[in-house]
């Protein structure tokens, strides 16, 4: 295995260590029953470890598991985002589709992996069925809006998600077969982004920056806690393919998308007066609180590295054959 | 077997039963719920505790969960289901013997006073059923249930029940038929039990 991933796991495994450990000792100091924010941050950072050693697990089981992984994750926020959307009897079978269709679908062509495919399947051929089978279905109140929800949905838990594993074929000269690496950089500084813009809104927190939006948000959180994601950006730069002002510049692309991403999807919730967006994940919330930041700075994050750094991922990778077989049976 | 079916059934709609108050079987329970799908009682059932669970014969409607094989098989072999008559002609019997008798022996049953699923998942009018079932059995607790959305996982006339999140509320232990309440007053009162606990009168 590869050893610089070996030293990003031993990292993570302090890290989480030295929270933890804090943690502990913050409860044993305190005399009586500890409080809320405390019982919290614990379950927060027991969750933690379960959710870095399923991550690290992934990477480490190949290109399959990690696929499969995403795929079940886009699953999990997916059904977070329906649940919470109201969806009258009207859009079933339109959901069935989404669930048992097109999201599989998206993923096998992302682990075929068919590149052209990947990029279409989702917003030219899933948007046509999902307004086609909801008119079918013969409901129209509030048709729109529900087809949008649906597609919105499906664009960001699944869509943009589904980028994530996708780096992991990302053709990048000089880089072959450490892609994995990439990877854990984008979760790493996007998790450690929102972790460090928590604490430095918490210790040093003034101004809001979007009170309505997303209350605990403020302008001293996110440029410390940026500044500091940014900082471990560079430093993790000896795993990357970037140089360490390279490394800086994509962390920082990480941290802006990152916390655009987070305050959009804050507003999606909050127009569903919701506060969480389940209670999968104990001390967080759901699967989509936690991966609300990723949504968006995958798939830009994605084409940005491609662009400046990757090879064409359409010319790398056209169809493969045993998929040309099953969709063009009669062609020689 | 059934424990992992129950688990199943918990992972795949979300549904949890946290703790429940008083120790099972020290009075019989008539747990009363809303009806919105076929998945109801399965689901309520997979989401209580598993003493409790071992408890529950849920009723349920003789013209659906008798008709096929695979039907006849959940009802009988995993939810101990209390197959009930539902249609006039072959309501010769009693149609609250079997649940009486299950009462009678120390059972919890489950019982939908609608009647039958609400197609939009909003309550109608309760049935007399648990009326005359408290009046002639007084010294059993009566507890309210809410099921949410499940008639958006599995609604009326699909077959596809949908992944989505559902949620089972379990509400106190209500007061039981109140010395001359009438049967509107009772029925009405029950209504606002279960409505209460999904957020709305």
């Amino acid at each position: 295995m590869d050893t610089q991933l070996l030293i990003l796991f031993g990292a993570v495994f302090a890290l989480l260590s030295a929270g933890s450990l804090t943690t502990w000792i913050l409860m044993r100091r305190r005399e009586g029953e500890p409080g809320a924010v405390l019982l919290n941050l614990r379950s927060r950072c027991n969750a933690w470890w379960v959710m870095a050693a399923v991550f690290a697990m992934t990477l480490v089981i190949g290109k399959t598991g990690t696929f499969g992984f995403y795929a079940l994750l886009s699953f999990l926020a997916l059904r977070e985002f329906i649940t919470l959307n109201p969806t009258p009897r009207g859009d079933h079978r339109t959901l069935a589709w989404v669930f048992f269709v097109i999201l599989p679908l998206q993923y096998l062509f992302a682990w075929a992996p068919w590149y052209g495919m990947f990029q279409i399947w989702i917003p030219v051929y899933a948007f046509v069925l999902i307004p086609v089978r909801s008119a079918l279905a013969g409901e129209t109140e509030g048709f729109l809006s529900r087809c949008a929800k649906i597609q919105w949905g499906v664009l960001t838990c699944v869509y943009f998600l589904s980028h994530l594993p996708m780096l992991l074929y990302l053709p990048i000269p000089g880089y072959e077969g450490q892609n994995a690496k990439l990877l854990f950089f984008l979760v790493m500084v996007t998790q450690m982004s929102d972790v460090l813009q928590y604490v430095f809104g918490k210790l040093y927190g003034k101004r809001k920056l979007a009170p309505k939006v997303s209350p605990s948000k403020t302008w001293e959180g996110l440029i410390g806690g940026g500044l500091a994601a940014t900082g471990l950006g560079a430093a993790l730069s000896f795993a990357t393919p970037f140089t360490p002002w390279q490394a800086a510049a994509m962390a920082g692309l990480l941290v802006l998308t990152g916390f655009l991403g987070g305050l959009v999807m804050s507003a999606v919730k909050r127009s569903l007066q919701a506060k969480d967006w389940g209670h999968g994940i104990p001390g967080h919330g759901g699967v989509l609180d936690r991966l609300d930041s990723i949504l968006f700075s995958a798939p830009v994050f994605f084409h940005v590295v491609g662009f400046y750094f990757g090879d064409s991922m359409a010319r790398v990778y056209p169809m493969p054959d045993w998929l040309s077989r099953v969709l063009m049976p009669f062609s020689q | 077997m059934k424990a992992l079916l129950a688990a199943l059934v918990r992972a795949v709609t979300g549904v949890r039963v946290g703790v429940i108050d008083g120790r099972p079987g020290e009075r019989s329970r008539i747990y009363f719920a809303n009806h919105s799908s076929h998945l109801d009682a399965l689901v309520f059932w997979a989401a209580l505790p598993e003493p409790w669970r071992e408890r529950l014969r849920p009723a349920a409607a003789a013209d659906y969960w008798g008709k096929t094989r695979l039907r006849r098989w959940v009802s009988e072999k995993v939810l101990n289901a209390v197959l009930i008559e539902r249609l006039a002609p072959s309501r010769e019997r009693d149609p609250l013997a079997g649940l009486m008798a299950v009462l009678n022996a120390g059972g919890d049953i489950l019982i939908f006073p609608e009647g039958t699923r609400q197609p939009d998942g909003v309550m109608r009018d309760f049935k007399p059923g648990l009326f005359h079932l408290i009046r002639r059995m007084p010294e059993v607790d009566l507890v309210p249930v809410y099921l949410e959305n499940l008639c958006r996982i599995l609604p009326k006339g699909e077959f596809l029940p949908l992944p989505l999140m559902g949620a089972v509320r379990l509400g106190q232990v209500v007061p039981g038929l109140k010395e001359g309440e009438a049967k509107e007053v009772f029925l009405q009162r029950m209504r606002l039990a279960v409505g209460e606990l999904g957020g709305n009168g």
